[in-house]
């Protein structure tokens, strides 16, 4: 079974890699990785696909909240979510198929982004069935190159809890500001 | 703040002051009490070496130059697994880094909390493939319960703080701060008294109360209820807790190879070491109790074996610090998630005064049909090492400035300590678990040696492994003659590996002989007294002369060569699945009564 889950983590050149690391040396088995910023500054947004079972998936989120950048993992999968991901597709494309690719696309609600006189560039978001069900059609014109970004996600409805911010040094440093500057350092003692 | 060692007063705001980096790195040293630190310098730490010379002038901080930086992690994590504060280890870049992460790995595998100071090339540098330059923090990283690539020196005396803070709270672990050498030039603003914030780390996880009092019910209910402890106990002081818990229930305790003396061996509960070579009786009990009450362990497998036929006939409880350990290996059907410190107490006044005895009855006649098969007990002639091993608990149990610890290598001589030797202290032998490093005994041992010095300390090491790592005999004496006193079961192979080739392998001992020097000399050379010993009745004499001389000593005991531990599960067995002693033919006639030895 597939599952989504979400990370937050403090955005800092090798948080990316330690996460990565961490699922590669454990074993287990993503399907697909995304990651980008979230509305914190100084904590990025991951949206993972994986494939396994209840048990994993629990070890993963376990594993995941162990690592001291990564500030909250929630699993999705059960809830009601949005997810969506991007494709971009480079199908070729002659006189005879171009109005028929046209057409398909527009079925889709994707958009022809590029057009060359023997291909042209096809995006499509939507959810990972509706982008691949396109990338499957395209594919009898012949695909000379694709891209997908894998899905991102979000759970619909009002937001129950409110997400873990990161410190004031964390947003310091994600705004280029001086790192070092008072605010870092709360005194008051240990 | 720390929770086990919690300073509570608040300090008064503190005044920052200009320093370089290098500075930093022991200022912050001195601020969390740190007293020894073990390392080998290089270029890339040199401004730090530099630097610390005031410090050691002072009487602050004490430098301890290794011969391996290897061994320095190890001198750290002995110091770390004796006193249970945070070793300190340093070494430079590139080659003295990775030199480091073998040691690095056994502490993290283990929960020893140690800080590990690496020098790094120049920022400017930084990815060129410098000279010694070697991507440490990635290296690492997989060993570690955190690192840091310090590129700015104003970062530095915060990222020291959480360094040790991460490596302290909670479970313990490895921190590893990789120091670019223009930071330790550069000149910053130190303090110390800011507060940790951390929002991706939660060292202590609230105690769910409903968890401890389910678990509280399956207990009073349980008829063979049995404990299985490890490390954890350790680590959260509660040694005593669970000894007033298991005898106001009765319930008999089994423990991993790290926890072992979280009750006193010889306590009636007491079942000893299970897992791959504890003893029949103990593992036969995990597989017949009803209740498993597992405390601070981790399902390693080597304790649980063929993980789906592991005490099949069990409700499992899970006390454990570590939310990522419950369910890992084994799901338990009730997960009791917190700091043992709070959910042992809790748990006390909740259990029933109960009695036992059909089950006791029944661990007791296994018992004693191990006693008749897997336990050496008899009378010997030749040098045998389990009786070396129990010579030295002979000799040393009584000891005067409180009972030794024994550091033990890695391989057939560590089962026989943990077998022979009767630990009734928790903490008393130091081990490497989950790494299983050979070469750890002699350095781990001068860590705990310079944490206790006048305790007896002794490392127990195999001919193999002590050979790893016996440079370091030199630091015994550089640092003025510590009183550590070596053992070496000196039996001519990789005894353990030539076990499992005896076994699987159909005795093709490829790679397993082992040629030694002679042991005397080379402590000779190191100008450490040795003296080697043959036969079994030399044994209790050699001890006594070691206890005796002071300062260091070495015994080379030259034990049979082919000589097995018993019972073994093989792996991918179940652990009721053993592999007992053939009838004792080769050795002498079976006397019936306990031992002279
Ligand atoms: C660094 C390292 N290399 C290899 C091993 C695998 N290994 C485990 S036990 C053992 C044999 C150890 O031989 P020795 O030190 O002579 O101890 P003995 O088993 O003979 O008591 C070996 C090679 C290991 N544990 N650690
Ligand atoms: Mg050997």
């Amino acid at each position: 079974m597939k599952y989504t889950l979400i990370a937050w983590m403090r955005d800092k050149p090798g948080v990316l890699s330690r996460v990565a690391g961490m699922m590669r040396r454990r074993n287990f088995n993503i399907d697909s990785l995304q990651v980008g910023h979230s509305e914190a500054p100084g904590i990025s947004r991951m949206t993972f696909v994986v494939d396994g079972n209840d048990r994993m998936v629990d070890q993963v989120i376990q594993q995941l909240r162990k690592l001291v950048d990564v500030t909250q993992v929630e699993n999705i999968s059960e809830q009601p979510i949005v997810a969506r991901e991007m494709a971009m597709v480079r199908v070729a494309t002659n006189a005879d198929t171009r109005a028929e690719i046209v057409q398909i696309v527009n079925i889709y609600r994707g958009e022809i982004v590029d057009v060359a006189l023997d291909s042209m560039i096809v995006q499509i978001v939507g959810s990972e069935d509706r982008v691949a069900s396109l990338v499957d059609l395209l594919d009898n014109f012949g695909i000379l190159e694709m891209v997908r970004t894998g899905p991102v996600a979000m759970a619909r409805g009002r937001l129950e809890r409110s997400r873990r911010r990161g410190t004031a040094v964390w947003r310091a440093q994600a705004d280029g500001r001086d790192a070092v500057s008072t605010e870092r350092f709360k005194t008051g003692g240990v | 703040m720390s929770k086990r060692n919690g300073k509570a007063a608040k300090a008064a705001p503190e005044i920052p002051v200009r320093m370089k980096g290098a500075q930093m790195i022991w200022e912050a040293m001195v601020r969390e009490g740190v007293r020894v630190v073990y390392g080998h310098p290089g270029g890339a730490i040199l401004p730090a070496y530099d630097a610390l010379s005031p410090y050691e002038a002072e009487g602050k901080l004490h430098h301890v130059l290794v011969r391996h930086e290897q061994c320095a992690a190890h001198m750290a994590d002995g110091w770390a697994r004796a006193t249970g504060e945070v070793g300190v280890c340093v070494a430079t870049s590139g080659p003295g880094a990775t030199n480091l992460v073998t040691g690095l790995a056994t502490a993290q595998m283990d929960s020893v909390p140690v800080v590990a100071i690496t020098g790094q090339v120049p920022t400017k540098l930084l990815g060129t493939d410098a000279f010694q330059e070697s991507d440490v923090v990635g290296v690492s990283a997989p060993v570690c319960k955190h690192n840091y690539l310090v590129t700015d020196v104003n970062e530095l005396p915060l990222i020291l703080k959480e360094a040790f803070y991460i490596a302290r709270e909670g479970r313990p672990g490895v921190v590893l701060v990789d120091i670019c050498k223009d930071v330790q030039n550069a000149e910053g603003t130190f303090r110390y008294d800011f507060e940790i914030e951390l929002p991706g780390f939660e060292p202590w996880p609230n105690v769910d109360l409903e968890c401890v009092r389910k678990a509280a019910v399956l207990i009073n209910q349980a008829e063979r209820p049995l404990v299985l402890s490890g490390h954890g106990v350790q680590l959260a002081r509660m040694g005593h807790e669970l000894l007033a818990l298991v005898e106001k229930a009765e319930i008999p305790v089994v423990t991993t190879l790290l926890g072992t003396g979280n009750i006193p061996e010889s306590h009636p509960l007491s079942l000893g070491m299970g897992g791959m070579h504890g003893e029949a009786y103990a593992n036969q009990a995990v597989q017949s109790c009803d209740v498993l009450i597992a405390v601070g362990m981790r399902f390693d497998d080597r304790i649980t074996g063929r993980l789906d036929k592991f005490a099949k006939q069990a409700k499992v409880i899970h006390f454990e610090l570590d939310r990522a350990e419950v369910g890992k290996n084994i799901v338990p059907d009730v997960p009791v998630i917190g700091d043992l410190a709070e959910t042992l107490p809790a748990l006390l006044p909740l259990i029933e005064e109960r009695r036992h005895q059909p089950w006791l009855q029944q661990l007791k006649e296994w018992k004693g049909e191990t006693a008749q098969t897997d336990i050496l007990n008899y009378e010997v002639d030749e040098l045998i090492p389990p009786y070396v091993i129990r010579q030295l608990w002979f000799a040393t149990h009584n000891a005067p400035g409180g009972p030794p610890i024994i550091v033990t290598d890695v391989g057939q001589h560590q089962m026989w300590e943990c077998q022979y030797f009767t630990h009734d202290h928790v903490g008393q032998l130091l081990t490497s678990g989950g790494l299983g490093t050979m070469g750890f005994a002699l350095p781990a041992a001068i860590g705990a040696q310079m944490a206790y010095p006048d305790r007896l300390v002794w490392a127990v090491a195999g001919d193999g492994g002590f050979q790893m790592t016996l440079q370091e005999l030199a630091v015994i004496k550089q640092e003025h003659n510590l009183p550590v006193k070596v053992a070496i079961i000196n039996n001519g192979f990789l005894g353990m590996v030539r076990q499992w080739q005896q076994f699987f392998y159909d005795k093709r001992y490829t790679g397993t002989p082992v040629w030694s020097p002679d042991f005397v000399q080379l402590a000779a050379a190191y100008q450490i007294p040795a003296l080697a010993v043959t036969r079994p009745d030399e044994v209790g004499p050699a001890l006594e002369k070691a206890i005796a001389t002071p300062g260091p000593f070495l015994i080379d005991f030259r034990v049979k060569e082919e000589v097995n531990v018993y019972p073994m599960v093989a792996p991918g067995a179940a652990v009721d699945q053993l592999i007992r002693r053939p009838k004792p033919a080769v050795m002498q006639e079976y006397s019936g009564v306990q031992p002279s030895w």
